[in-house]
């Protein structure tokens, strides 16, 4: 058996691996359910079930992928020049506190502007907290992945301070249930942020946002000079500075840009759908990680992200809707993880062919 | 004196940041063969919930069941391992992204989660669980008594395993070899050495080591499972190879230096003066950020760097 590369990558390939790969890990998820005693059918259909087809679902699910595209994009911008921005969960929060602090502090302004100043501050929020790892791999060469990952912990620690261990101006304050229970002060109405409703599916204002963000990102990267430079870079960072492109310039503003859409997921978490800057609401979610799998899943490209984001919304809708009842806890981490290994190594047959051929019956004198 | 702040944070410093060394070791022999392994944390959160299961579920003396649930962990490490060896040796996936991927999947949403919950594990203390093992009059030495008689005995053990790792690395042949491949893997095959078989035997031991580190969370730590109870150590141990310029004796230094960190919010809890919880809590993750900043000089990495071959598919045809 031999493996050597395609020297042309057939377009029915790119279709067929992917799906196939899919099956793949529907079929190991299917094993793992077996062994632990679950009826594996079932489990798929209330899956599939909850996350698209019941009463309302299609909406719920709508609301868990505005934060999965906007993390997605985050990190499918940066792993595009091979700048492992993994710190989109951090950014997210870091998004949502200064959104929400916007929110909060343009109490009677109109709405329009509030919502204008929010993604302003959401973005710009997520944009400072990327700068720490964006400056260190920048400036000196520091190993972006721990860094930006290592700021995630921080900033899960920074917003439970806010609300749980300090009176912020974040925190509610007044009233009997503030006291017992520690939570966001309550954004003003005209803080949230609009939507839209068609045929019974709600669309909030941040998942548009989102597609428009995707836009701009494929304008970007596939129609301007920065993008160019950017993918020059990233295939070989050495080519870029002889070509006399500005590398460190590049990486910083690639991880600003970054983290300013992870911050306007954050963002969109307060105007959309929390209305209250929500600690553990935020931290359990995992948005920042499932993005990377939204990323990689749609090869970087930023329209795939956003329906990747919408199918991966789905499962993880689905996980919330079917938590606790006999819906196996972890199950949607399980599943994301087998689509994202199945998928990655479905690449091997795209990029290369699998030869089986009989071994000669002797081995070859060495001539060459 | 056994009770002043110092010794204390020493003491509990070196049991906490015994779990990071044990990732960092594993971690570190995986990357000297040239395999970028950032499913860590994912890896020791299975150890640490199969290990936990072991511990319940063995019915013998509490020796037996305790060295029985950390090979049962190792194994459930070298497990996750193998699924990663697998795509980025066999199908040559990028190592990033598939350790990333490691990390969801076996992480604090996924498997870990999904097996602590399906075998019920929540909720109960370990029956068996690490404790000190030299007598108590020897704990009672002042200063010395607490740090270094008061550990476990996975503790000991991992010093026996830094010993052994640092011997291998540079004494042994094969140890000599494994460095050969993640240094300059074409070199290595032309010498004879089977590239893809070191890089799968040491993705797989280091699988193991990082299973045992999860074990040690919950045996000897928490000892309970909770979901999530590593809290980033994978990744903390991620950067501790890095710090430690690739070599095990300075992960030991490195991990009880984190693991001083990690223990000081709970030492701080008592005193009136303490800063915030999260303050202290968020501690070890910026020593980690301004650590890996003062060793990724130029001159630093010039001397001490990372193998060559870190992270690169080795392909025989494609050199």
């Amino acid at each position: 058996m031999r493996i050597e590369r395609r020297l042309a990558q057939p377009r029915w390939l790119m279709l067929v691996v992917p799906l196939l790969s899919l099956v793949v890990a529907f079929v190991v998820a299917t094993v793992i359910l077996l062994a632990t005693h679950h009826p594996p059918l079932h489990s798929f259909r209330r899956l599939f079930d909850a996350a698209f087809l019941a009463n309302g679902a299609l909406t719920e699910t709508v609301v868990s992928a505005t934060p999965l595209a906007f993390t997605g994009l985050a990190a499918a911008v940066a792993f595009r020049m091979n700048l492992f921005n993994i710190g989109a969960e951090g950014q997210l929060y870091a998004g949502a506190i200064t959104g929400a602090t916007m929110g909060l502090l343009l109490g009677g302004a109109p709405s329009p502007v509030t919502i204008a100043v929010m993604i302003l501050a959401g973005s710009a929020g997520g944009a400072l907290l990327a700068a720490i790892p964006g400056v260190l791999r920048a400036f000196f060469s520091t190993n972006e992945i721990i860094t930006s990952l290592m700021l995630n912990y921080v900033m899960a620690l920074v917003i439970d301070y806010l609300i749980f261990d300090s009176h912020s101006y974040l925190r509610e304050t007044k009233g009997f249930n503030a006291s017992v229970f520690p939570q966001g002060k309550q954004l003003p109405d005209a803080a949230t942020w609009s939507s839209w409703t068609i045929h019974g599916l709600v669309l909030p204002l941040g998942f548009l946002v989102a597609i428009g963000v995707a836009v701009g990102l494929w304008f970007l990267y596939s129609r301007t000079r920065f993008g160019f430079e950017v993918q020059v870079i990233g295939d070989s960072a050495r080519a870029g500075r002889y070509a006399g492109m500005r590398t460190r310039r590049k990486i910083l503003a690639v991880m600003l840009l970054s983290g300013a859409v992870a911050g306007l997921g954050g963002a969109s978490q307060d105007g959309d759908f929390r209305h209250q800057l929500d600690p553990r609401g935020l931290t359990q979610a995992n948005y920042g990680y499932t993005g990377i799998v939204v990323a990689a899943l749609a090869r970087y490209n930023p329209f795939a992200v956003v329906v990747v984001a919408f199918l991966l919304g789905g499962l993880q809708n689905a996980g919330y809707t079917l938590q606790g009842a006999d819906f196996p806890n972890g199950l949607v981490g399980v599943l994301q993880g087998l689509i994202l290994f199945c998928v990655l190594g479905g690449e091997l047959f795209v990029r290369y062919r699998i030869r089986f051929e009989r071994r000669p019956s002797t081995a070859a004198p060495a001539t060459q | 004196m056994n009770n002043s702040l110092l010794v204390v944070v020493i003491a509990q410093g070196i049991a906490y940041g015994t779990p990071l060394l044990y990732a960092a070791l594993g971690e570190l022999l995986a990357e000297r063969s040239g395999v970028l392994n950032l499913g860590v944390e994912g890896m020791m959160l299975v150890g640490a919930v199969m290990g936990f299961w072991a511990v319940q579920r063995f019915h013998v003396t509490s020796p037996l069941a305790l060295v029985g649930a950390i090979a049962v962990a190792a194994l459930a490490g070298a497990a996750m391992a193998a699924i990663h060896a697998f795509l980025v040796i066999t199908l040559r996936a990028n190592q990033i992204v598939s350790g990333l991927a490691l990390t969801i999947f076996a992480g604090v949403a996924g498997l870990s989660s999904y097996l602590g919950n399906d075998l019920n594990l929540a909720r109960s203390p370990a029956r068996h669980q690490f404790q000190a093992i030299f007598p108590k009059s020897w704990q009672d030495i002042n200063a010395v008594g607490p740090i270094l008689f008061g550990q476990s005995a996975l503790v000991y053990a991992s010093w026996v395993c830094v010993v052994l790792v640092a011997l291998y690395l540079t004494r042994t042949r094969v140890g000599l070899n494994l460095r050969a491949v993640g240094e300059s893997p074409a070199a290595a095959d032309a010498m004879g050495i089977d590239v893809a078989g070191y890089r799968y035997a040491h993705t797989l031991v280091g699988g193991a080591f990082a299973g045992i580190g999860g074990a040690t969370f919950s045996l000897s730590i928490t000892p309970q499972w909770l979901a999530g109870l590593t809290q980033g150590a994978g990744w903390i141990a991620i950067a501790l190879v890095i710090f430690a310029f690739w070599r095990p004796t300075l992960c030991l230094v490195g991990a009880y230096f984190f693991g001083a960190f990690t223990y000081l919010p709970f030492a701080l809890q008592k005193y009136s003066w303490a800063p915030p919880p999260e303050l202290a809590q968020s501690l070890p993750y910026v020593m980690t950020v301004l650590a890996l900043v003062l060793v990724s000089s130029r001159a630093a990495r010039l001397r001490f760097g990372a193998p060559s071959a870190l992270g690169q598919p080795y392909v025989r045809e494609e050199r």
